[in-house]
């Protein structure tokens, strides 16, 4: 295999096929560029599942004076002493409870300082206006509505809130995203599929006197083919470049300088997730569009 | 050398066989002419030699492989130790003389060393002599045959194939040609040559085959063209 020959071949069948190779470079680029965003927004969506589930799957809130005030559940008064030593009882005895924690007021109103510090709002808040909670993990967080059937009506209980509840239509809402994208995706490929099996018939075609000498000279179908391919693999890997460093600047200036700034409550994904993904891009770029053109030629290039 | 075996062709679509029932030999350097009339089954009985068919039935056996039974990867291997030259000449404009003939040699991965010097001797042999960098454009018909010629006998095959060589020549011109071809075959390699022109099979006296309509009906040695020409 002499591979000058074969590099100037790849180039040659390039610079003739311009503007296709543009275009499989831009369909091959946004194709990857969705390809890798679904997987930084699935893992973003399992990093915020984990994150939230662990901290908590079902949330007793106690009336305090405030809420008090206001009537529903809570008219009957704040919650007493007695009240909140019955259901930490009751809770340990419940063999579907796996971990009970007890929040107080004063802990409830240090964590939200925390988390929003930077948010206006937090200065208005007082310690006084913060509810006491029972945390209750789950040995099986399905059963949530056991916990809510047995202590919604207490007294001295505001609400039984399932943070899953909560939480789920976000993540719903996520994960139809995430589906949207791979949807997109899944057109943009059969577009850059299409074109790449084009582009590799087209430039067959143009050098069918080169093709049609090498069979007859005994080239091995290996060599006759392998200059096509490469050209797709090329302009692949060159899409997968550019799928690269769009996926970068999307970390970089809308998650990084943007949504960073703008939601102070999510943990975003970092600069290793989005690294991490960069060879599979790379890698999909340079064997998609490969097998796409020794596909093309299965039946074109026949000894 | 080649053995046809009770060889017949058809093609899907077509209800008369563009070869039937042919059963031959030719033997190493020999110099056999193909004649008949268009569509006689000339053009299949080369393609056959190729391996760019198959035949419906029969075996075709060249270089002593049965080729019926030759997988498709072992088909370039095969086709290393034949050459080929077509009235069109097939030359890609683009390269030079030198630059034809040595691309039969780099697609088949030989050294550069060995084509730098095979090419040179090679075009002397065929009478371009020191025309190694004109494009085919610039020469002659005839030269560009030559230029053919060389590119098929750059690998020193054993068997030259020749369909009508000289169809697009002046009969002085394609004088010159023959000659080429029976100083190469008088190195050694079987030549078979399918041709339209009776002038030069009769000058030659070499063996005529004769196909009409798919059949062998005449297999001729120092023949002539054809009794009702």
């Amino acid at each position: 295999m002499r591979a000058q020959f074969v590099l100037s071949e790849i180039g040659v069948g390039l610079r003739r096929n311009l503007t296709m190779t543009f275009a499989v470079i831009v369909s091959v680029a946004l194709s990857l560029a969705l390809f890798g965003g679904s997987l930084l927004l699935r893992e973003q969506v399992s990093s915020m599942k984990g994150y939230w589930y662990d901290k908590a799957n079902v949330s007793i809130f106690l009336c305090n004076k405030s809420e008090a005030q206001s009537g529903g559940s809570c008219a009957k008064g704040a919650v007493t002493e007695e009240q909140k030593k019955q259901i930490k009882a009751d809770l340990d005895n419940m063999n579907i409870v796996k971990k009970v924690d007890y929040e107080s007021a004063e802990d409830a109103y240090k964590h939200y300082q925390e988390e929003f510090r930077k948010a206006p709002i937090a200065g208005a808040v007082t310690p006084d206006q913060m509810q006491e909670s029972f945390r209750i993990k789950l040995k099986d967080p399905t059963k949530y509505d056991v916990i809510t059937s047995a202590f919604a009506q207490r007294p001295g209980v505001q609400q039984v809130q399932d943070q899953k509840q909560v939480l789920e239509p976000l993540f719903n809402l996520l994960n139809g995203m995430n589906y949207g994208a791979l949807g997109v995706m899944a057109l943009m490929l059969v577009v850059a599929l299409t074109l790449i099996v084009n582009t590799v018939r087209v430039s067959a075609f143009s050098r069918r006197r080169e093709t049609g000498i090498m069979r007859l000279v005994g080239a091995s179908s290996f060599y006759i083919q392998i200059p096509f391919i490469m050209e797709a693999a090329v302009a692949g890997l060159l899409g997968g470049m550019l799928a690269c460093v769009m996926l970068i600047c999307g970390q970089h200036f809308l998650v990084n300088n943007w949504l960073a700034h703008h939601i102070d409550v999510i943990q975003f994904i970092g600069w290793g997730s989005v690294l991490s993904k960069l060879p599979m891009v790379l890698a999909v770029g340079l064997l998609m569009p490969a097998l796409a053109a020794f596909a093309a030629l299965w039946k074109y290039l026949k000894v | 050398m080649i053995r046809f075996d009770n060889v017949s062709k058809s093609y899907p679509k077509q209800n008369r066989p563009a070869l039937r029932d042919v059963s031959l030999e030719i033997e190493k350097g020999e110099f056999v002419f193909l004649v008949g009339s268009s569509g006689s089954g000339k053009s299949t009985f080369l393609r056959l030699l190729l391996r760019e068919e198959r035949a419906s039935h029969g075996q075709v056996h060249v270089l002593g492989k049965d080729l019926s039974r030759l997988s498709n990867w072992k088909v370039p291997q095969m086709r290393r130790q034949l050459g080929t030259v077509f009235q069109d000449f097939r030359l890609l404009p683009n390269k030079t003389v030198g630059e034809n003939v040595a691309f039969a040699l780099e697609v088949i991965g030989k050294p550069r060393g060995e084509i730098r010097k095979a090419v040179p001797q090679v075009l002397e042999l065929v009478g371009l002599g020191g025309k190694e960098d004109r494009m085919p454009g610039e020469l002659s018909g005839g030269e560009q045959q030559r230029v053919a010629i060389a590119r098929a006998f750059v690998n020193r095959p054993m068997l030259l194939i020749a369909d009508e060589p000289t169809g697009n020549l002046d009969p002085q011109t394609s004088v010159g040609i023959m000659k080429l071809l029976d100083r190469i075959n008088r190195t050694g390699t079987t030549v078979i040559m399918a041709t339209h022109d009776q002038q030069i099979v009769d000058q030659m006296r070499k063996r005529v085959i004769e196909l009409e309509q798919g059949r062998l009906v005449r297999d001729q040695s120092r023949g002539v063209y054809g009794y009702q020409h």
